[in-house]
């Protein structure tokens, strides 16, 4: 088999040595039941050309990307990647190594890692960033255990305008760690309603830009919270036009880190970004990277405060988290690295008045209208007199996607639909999608 | 080490972007209470500053395309170039996450079959690919436990057992799935003692995690027994896959008594582990587990295949979607090329690896467990050198272009070298590896300082840890600002 690089002298020499006769021989431990009782999964093997033609065949049958004008988000976008963040991730050096264990020979990742946390706190306006989560809806749910561990009320308040993808992993994780979630009901303007806070609770998880595209205001929000922790589930790339939750006394912010240069590749992998003020780093989930010096009194970088983490402190660390997506944190980091702060500005700035276009050109049609009138970045949900269900099957008929009205925070009265607009999107295809609206509506 | 916050920026990125297409609408503004007044301090630099900053960077780094990288419980095997190329397939990876199932036949396709062919790994018919990690896995197969246990009545079962050669990331798992972990002492052999296990056996014990072959690369022997114990007792069986290359194609967890057993698709079914991920972690249960596993599940129906929520006893979400399915497609694309005689030919090749190395390693090495291993084995840096430790000889490894064994690990072993060659290794390699460690065990008995001060020739020598411990520096202290130190 070409991935063992053995000869059969070379297996001769090398069971002689260990002093078996046969490879078989090597199993001797495992009891003779258990052996006995092997059934083999029933795939023969095959070639790398036969495999490279079933992938391409079941890659086909998926809808082609090329094919369709995608309006879907929800977390998940369709940006462009520039074609350095997969040049330099496919470096071999970066995508073949393990987690940064031994520095002096790890001080590439270490270094992206060091960068990429920076970039985070540029995004975020925190103090200290983790070297990465499994995705933004871990990143929320760890975030609450975050809160819970220094608050200690059993009890944290949720925005029903979380994505409900989001909302179902914090469920799971909460309802291991026996805290309760109360729901924080959302006004007229699609946004947390304020009146409805309590304080009696560890914290607060909220989104912004939420799950109907809303901007959340955090000005004050903090203070109404009393000591309990106010934590922002962000779109990374809002925040090149949003003044950071750290400004307004966020005490954690996470975010799903896709749009930084991750294809959608059916929601997986992912990236987290979890980051928070200084004085939490004890009880921070994830590995963090911090500059040094080596014996010559050069920079270098090496994994710090590691007595959080589990393979210190066990059944005490802050996280059961080890492997985390750290690849995707480098093409994050590339990505950021190859637009700087004017690229990000700007790229967030089409993102938004494109969205506003079609926004506008999507309520241009009877029967459509805002379903809030509240600040929104590149997402936008109107109301609709029909079935959105309906109008979601007849738009994809037209070779047109949106998600599906169920990915909204928990369905309000009418029909409501959500569209994405990316900087990819051209104002003729905005058109056809408010043209085809007409005629479906 | 320069920062990508040390080049200088070039400021003009035009060529990257598109320019502005649509009309811009006076009311489009954000307001002031919400607009971004505080900069972004990334600096803006052109395609090639990017280019040769992240390429040097990239050489400042090892891996196991570099080198032999024998991280024991890691199995950091080739990883196949074929696998990249299919999981980037426009068609995969260009896919929304909530497309409509239709427009999603073939990914689902390959997941749907990819959890059979696992379920059939592991003996085990219900597979979940949600989770996105080793430690995910554990949780996600824990929270069954205690789902399991919710419904039974029996949820005084809070206690989880764990053999002191456990991961870190299993009793950390325990915690997170609101259990509390209960320390099982190894015997003098280095498996787990029935007598002991019996005395931590009742009914508040909902399970025990093991790994088989365990952390000191032995097979439990009396796994059988032990895995009947528990279940007379009646609590559950978690089996640890991170050792899973030791046996592949020749026996099944289910057959030793697994209720849960989790995959690293990254170590066993070779897909990269990116520096420190993204992995996955899938698991595969008991039938009568099966009404817990996550949602959504990927049925086969009238030909189709669709995302299915209805399960009211579901534990719910452990991942917004279906899991790392990119990672999946890779594990899938190796599975079809190997087939059950290449994954027989792996756990073959695997324990042929460890087993020689240890034969060549033995006599210079202390080697606490002397006996049959598996796919790893333990050797100890005690008593090489007089003034000499694990790390250093780790560190001198480096200097010889090796990657180092993982260190100080499993804590039962004093000063611990696990070594794991895997079967992607050549026994040419296996001997420079032998010899450079016999090597260094001479130099540690004539020159200690050359180990002290090893490695030599990296980009950075030794770093001091010491000071990232004290004065931590996490993020770039820009010009004019003071750092951010925690």
């Amino acid at each position: 088999m070409r991935y063992i690089p053995h000869s059969e002298d070379d297996r001769r020499h090398m069971l002689a040595s260990v002093g078996a006769s046969s490879i078989d021989e090597l199993f001797a431990d495992i009891p003779k039941e258990v052996l006995e009782r092997f059934e083999p999964m029933g795939l023969p093997g095959t070639s790398e050309i036969d495999v490279e033609r079933v992938l391409q065949e079941a890659s086909r049958e998926n809808i082609r990307p090329d094919r369709v004008i995608s309006f879907q988000g929800g977390g998940v976008y369709d940006h462009h990647v520039p074609s350095v963040v997969r040049h330099l991730t496919s470096r071999s050096e970066l995508y073949t190594a393990y987690t940064p264990y031994q520095p002096e020979l790890s001080q590439g990742t270490l270094t992206t890692m060091f960068e990429f946390q920076t970039m985070v706190c540029e995004l975020t306006g925190m103090e200290i960033a983790n070297a990465s989560m499994y995705d933004g809806a871990s990143a929320a749910a760890e975030a609450i255990l975050m809160a819970e561990r220094v608050a200690g009320r059993g009890r944290v308040l949720v925005s029903a305008a979380l994505f409900p993808h989001v909302r179902r992993v914090v469920d799971t994780y909460c309802w291991a760690a026996g805290i309760e979630l109360v729901e924080l009901p959302y006004d007229d303007r699609g946004r947390v309603d304020r009146s409805a806070i309590s304080r009696n609770v560890s914290g607060l998880l909220l989104q912004t830009p939420n799950a109907f595209g809303v901007i959340e205001e955090l000005d004050g929000l903090k203070a109404s919270l009393g000591d309990g922790l106010l934590i922002a589930s962000c779109h990374p790339l809002a925040l090149a036009l949003l003044e950071p939750p750290g400004t307004f006394g966020a005490d954690i912010v996470v975010a799903e880190g896709q749009p930084l240069g991750l294809s959608p590749s059916f929601g997986g992998p992912l990236l987290g970004l979890l980051a928070t003020r200084g004085a939490l780093l004890r009880q921070m989930p994830g590995r963090i990277v911090s500059r040094t010096v080596d014996i010559e009194g050069e920079t270098g970088y090496t994994m710090a405060a590691q007595t959080r983490e589990q393979h210190i402190r066990r059944e005490r660390a802050t996280s059961n988290i080890c492997t985390n997506s750290a690849l995707g944190a480098l093409a994050a980091t590339i990505y950021l690295a190859s637009l700087g702060e004017v690229g990000l500005r700007n790229l967030a700035s089409l993102n938004f008045h494109k969205a506003h276009y079609a926004a506008r050109a999507v309520c241009r049609v009877p029967g459509v209208e805002p379903a809030f009138a509240a600040p929104f970045f590149n997402e936008f949900t109107v109301r609709t007199t029909l079935d959105p269900t309906q109008i979601r099957e007849r738009l994809r008929a037209q070779g047109i996607l949106v998600d599906p009205p169920e990915s909204l925070a928990a369905p309000a009265a009418g029909g409501l639909l959500r569209f994405a607009v990316t900087e990819k999107r051209t104002q003729e295809e905005i058109d056809r999608l408010a043209a085809a609206l007409q005629e479906v509506t | 080490m320069r920062t990508i916050f040390d080049r200088t920026p070039s400021d003009d990125v035009t060529g990257l972007l598109p320019t502005l297409d649509v009309p811009v609408d006076a009311s489009d503004q954000l307001g002031e209470k919400i607009a971004r007044r505080r900069p972004i301090r990334i600096p803006s630099l052109a395609e090639p500053q990017v280019v040769r900053h992240y390429t040097a960077l990239s050489k400042c780094n090892y891996g196991v395309d570099d080198g032999f990288y024998p991280l024991g419980s890691c199995t950091m095997k080739h990883n196949p170039k074929m696998t990249e190329e299919v999981a980037r397939l426009p068609g995969f990876a260009g896919l929304h996450p909530m497309s409509d199932p239709a427009d999603a036949q073939g990914s689902l396709r390959v997941l749907h079959h990819l959890s059979e062919l696992l379920g059939r790994i592991a003996g085990l018919p219900a597979v979940s690919l949600q989770p996105a990690a080793g430690a995910h896995g554990e949780l996600t197969g824990l929270l069954l436990f205690k789902r399991y246990f919710e419904r039974r009545g029996e949820a005084q079962r809070t206690r989880i057992l764990l053999p002191d050669s456990a991961h870190g990331t299993n009793p950390a798992s325990a915690a997170l799935a609101g259990f509390a972990v209960t320390k099982v002492a190894s015997g003098a052999d280095g498996q787990i003692d029935l007598s002991t296990l019996d005395a931590a056996l009742d009914d508040t014990v909902a399970g025990i995690m093991l790994t088989v072959p365990n952390t000191l690369g032995i097979f439990e022997e009396r796994i059988l027994e032990i895995t009947a114990r528990v279940h007379r007792a009646g609590a559950l069986c978690y089996f640890d896959g991170a050792n899973l290359n030791a046996f592949l194609g020749r026996a099944r967890p289910g057959d030793m008594g697994a209720d849960v057993f989790h995959f690293n698709l990254h170590k066993t079914l070779a897909t990269p582990h990116g520096g420190g991920g993204p992995g996955a972690g899938p698991i595969a249960a008991r039938d009568i587990l099966a009404d817990y596993l996550p949602v959504p599940r990927i049925v086969h129906e009238g030909g189709t295949f669709r995302p299915d929520w209805d399960a009211p006893d579901s534990i719910g979400s452990v991942h917004p979607f279906y899991g790392n399915v990119g990672v999946a497609i890779k594990a899938y694309a190796y599975l079809l090329e190997l087939g059950d005689r290449g994954l027989r030919e792996v756990s073959g090749a695997a324990c042929l690896n460890a087993n020689y190395l240890l034969s060549r390693l033995r006599g210079t090495y202390p080697l606490p467990y002397d006996r049959l291993c598996k796919h790893e084995f333990v050797a100890s840096g005690r008593g090489v050198g007089a003034d000499v430790t694990t790390l250093d000889i780790a560190k001198r490894l480096i200097d010889y272009g090796f990657h180092p064994p993982t260190v100080y690990f499993p804590l039962i072993v004093p000063e611990a070298l696990m070594i794991e060659p895997t079967e992607t290794e050549s026994r040419e390699t296996l001997d420079r590896f032998a010899e450079a460690m016999i090597q260094i065990a001479a130099e540690a008995a004539s020159d200690d300082k050359l180990l002290h001060e090893a490695p030599h020739r990296t980009p950075v020598r030794r770093l001091d840890q010491t000071q990232a411990a004290r004065h931590p520096v996490f993020t770039y202290p820009f010009a004019g600002a003071s750092p951010r130190e925690a």
